[in-house]
């Protein structure tokens, strides 16, 4: 097991938060992280560009690996590698990973714990005008579904840099979940918490409270403001980037002290993150009113990303009438809570 | 049935509006994969309007020739050729890529009249060409499938698990076609993955293979299609025709940067006078 670093409050000088896509800048901090490990390696099928990690492999030739279209033999050459003692980063599409490379995540690296990191782009919709073969809205229920894989959705570019950075820590595999295009940042500097498991109240509120992930936290905390002007409404909002493993107890918190959840995720809302959060609601025999928000077990439709985001209420103004549609849902009153918690 | 009357000389006038179209379209859709779409154009025309035994006013009908675009990408290709053929009013791709349409950069069978297969991911098509083959072959019909494959997908390992099938259920109403651009989205496959010697493969596996050396040339593309459809084997058929990626286009030919790309209204212009010119 390798010690574990510290990984708040880093400075990469390689990148610019505010101006590049998640993307870029996951390739630009694993080019700075191979400068002082030769470890790692890359490996992709044709994507080497579309994912960006080819800012690696420019600079590290001889450490890239391009196997071609077979995102098969890509899992399964990252496990080989990996079982040769170095730590590969994989990456091709989202869609490719969980699904056509499915087995050989599982079985090869997972099963054997091994240390791939799955850096997984044009993940959810974002790749809007490509449709759904392309499109990925069920990775997380796939992922999160390994024993041994840890899953992260990172909200933005610099938490994409943060993450990326952290995985290094965890001895076996890791899922981070990137989107295509660039999103405007949640982050505008690198001045931030960040770490593996445990979710981060990025917006104090005791009405209500969204957790979400990835695109939906800068979205949520727009709505959050917005409900806070417009109706006076105290909006508590949650950057839960690591699916799994869950941070229990910031959920139990959340339902003790606004007892209205919403979770809001670029995911089909059987399996991803709304899942996870249900079950440790139930799990704390706590009721309270709840709502998941993501693609209602639809494949998605076409269309540019800010079109299909609004469609699909991922966007603040969505969001912003789900939070006031679950202000009017009942739930039952316990005034026992402080006896069982 | 094939169109005995339809000549070269009026496929490839069809094959310079289809590539206008695609140009059209790519510039409508903002963006889009017409490097593949361009290499695959004189195929498609030839197929849709001379070989396929298909009717745009009966999309269904239960003998028609299948075709898969399993290299899904070029829809854009692909779907203003239906267009063309009479499925439907080109104006309908104007809202190509946009909000709810049903043509995005990956064809839909659900949404789009005459798309027998919906595909974009790579490696799909052969297998399901192959089901579609027993398919036939068991419930007595006559019908062929033909599958477009990219060069680059051939990386993929479910095209070889086909391939073997194919051979050993002696499915000799199919037809494979790989358009040999020679270029995937990273740079050339010989560089990226090498495929070389790739009609030999195909060969290994059993298959009738037919090399064309100039898959944009329409006499040579129609010469193979003869082939394929009198093959007197039992074997499977294999057409692997050597293209240029962006065929048609002066700054688009063999150059990787036109995988996927926009189109302006300044670089449309020079694409048209280009595509006047072949
Ligand atoms: C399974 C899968 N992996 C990756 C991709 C992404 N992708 C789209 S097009 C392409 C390159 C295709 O190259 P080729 O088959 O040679 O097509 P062409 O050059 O004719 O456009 C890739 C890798 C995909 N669509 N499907």
């Amino acid at each position: 097991m390798a010690e574990k670093k510290s990984t708040t409050g880093t400075t990469w000088n390689c990148y610019d938060a505010n101006t590049m896509s998640a993307r870029e800048i996951y390739g630009r901090v694993l080019r700075e992280m191979a400068k002082t490990n030769d470890k790692i390696v890359g490996v992709t099928a044709d994507l080497e560009k579309s994912t960006n990690i080819g800012i690696f492999g420019k600079e590290f030739p001889d450490r890239m690996f391009n196997v071609g279209i077979a995102e098969q033999n890509l899992f399964g050459v990252a496990a080989g590698l990996a079982k040769s003692g170095l730590i590969p980063f994989a990456s091709t599409f989202a869609v490719f990973a969980c699904l056509r490379g499915g087995e050989q995540v599982r079985t090869d690296i997972c099963y054997q714990n091994l240390p791939v990191k799955i850096i997984a782009t044009h993940a959810g919709i974002s790749f809007g005008q490509a449709g759904s073969t392309h499109h990925c809205t069920e990775d997380l229920a796939i992922m999160k579904s390994f024993p041994n894989m840890t899953v992260i959705v990172p909200a933005d570019g610099a938490e994409t840099g943060r993450a990326v950075e952290a995985c290094m820590d965890i001895d076996g595999p890791v899922y981070i979940r990137v989107g295509r295009g660039f999103e405007p940042p949640f982050h505008h500097d690198q001045n931030f918490n960040f770490e593996i498991g445990k979710g981060e109240i990025v917006h104090e509120g005791s009405d209500c409270t969204i957790i979400t992930c990835g695109i939906g936290v800068l979205q949520s905390v727009i709505a959050a403001k917005e409900l806070k002007n417009v109706d006076g409404l105290s909006v508590r909002v949650i950057n839960m980037h690591t699916i799994k493993p869950i941070d229990k107890d910031i959920i139990v918190q959340a339902v003790k002290e606004t007892r209205r959840i919403i979770t809001i995720e670029e995911h089909n809302t059987i399996g991803g993150l709304g899942d996870s959060v249900a079950a440790v609601i139930a799990e704390s025999g706590k009721g309270c009113a709840f709502t998941k928000i993501g693609l209602q077990d639809e494949f998605s439709m076409v269309g540019y990303p800010e079109d299909l985001y609004s469609h699909y209420k991922l966007d603040s103004n969505g969001i912003a009438e789900t939070v006031r549609e679950i202000m009017g849902k009942e739930f039952e009153e316990d005034e026992d809570w402080e006896d069982e918690v | 049935m094939v169109k005995k009357d339809v000549t070269v000389d009026k496929l490839k006038e069809l094959a310079k509006q289809l590539r206008k179209d695609i140009i059209q379209t790519t510039v409508w859709a903002g963006s889009g994969h017409v490097g593949g779409a361009m290499s695959a154009a004189d195929y498609l025309v030839a197929l849709y309007f001379k070989y396929l035994n298909i009717n745009p006013k009966d999309c269904n009908k239960p003998d028609r020739d299948r075709f898969i675009l399993s290299k899904g990408h070029s829809a854009v290709g692909y779907i203003p050729c239906l267009s063309l053929r009479g499925y439907f009013e080109k104006d309908k791709l104007k809202t190509f890529n946009h909000f709810m349409s049903p043509f995005g950069m990956h064809p839909d069978s659900l949404k789009v009249p005459g798309c027998d297969c919906s595909t974009g991911s790579l490696g799909h098509g052969l297998s399901i060409g192959v089901g579609l083959c027993l398919g036939a072959k068991l419930q007595k019909q006559t019908y062929k499938t033909v599958v477009m494959l990219g060069d680059g997908e051939c990386c993929e390992g479910s095209v070889y698990e086909a391939m073997m099938a194919a051979k050993h259920y002696k499915l000799d109403n199919l037809i494979a076609i790989v358009d040999r651009n020679g270029l995937m989205i990273d740079g050339r496959t010989e560089d990226v993955m090498s495929l070389e010697p790739f009609a030999d493969k195909w060969r290994a596996f059993g298959w009738n293979v037919i090399e064309v050396s100039d898959g944009n040339d329409m006499q040579q593309v129609c010469d193979s299609l003869d082939q394929a459809w009198n093959n007197d084997t039992s074997l499977p058929t294999a057409i692997i025709a050597k293209t240029v990626k962006g065929k048609g286009v002066s700054y688009m030919e063999d150059d990787v940067k036109w995988h996927y790309g926009a189109i302006d209204s300044e670089k449309a212009e020079i694409a048209y006078a280009d595509i006047e010119k072949l």
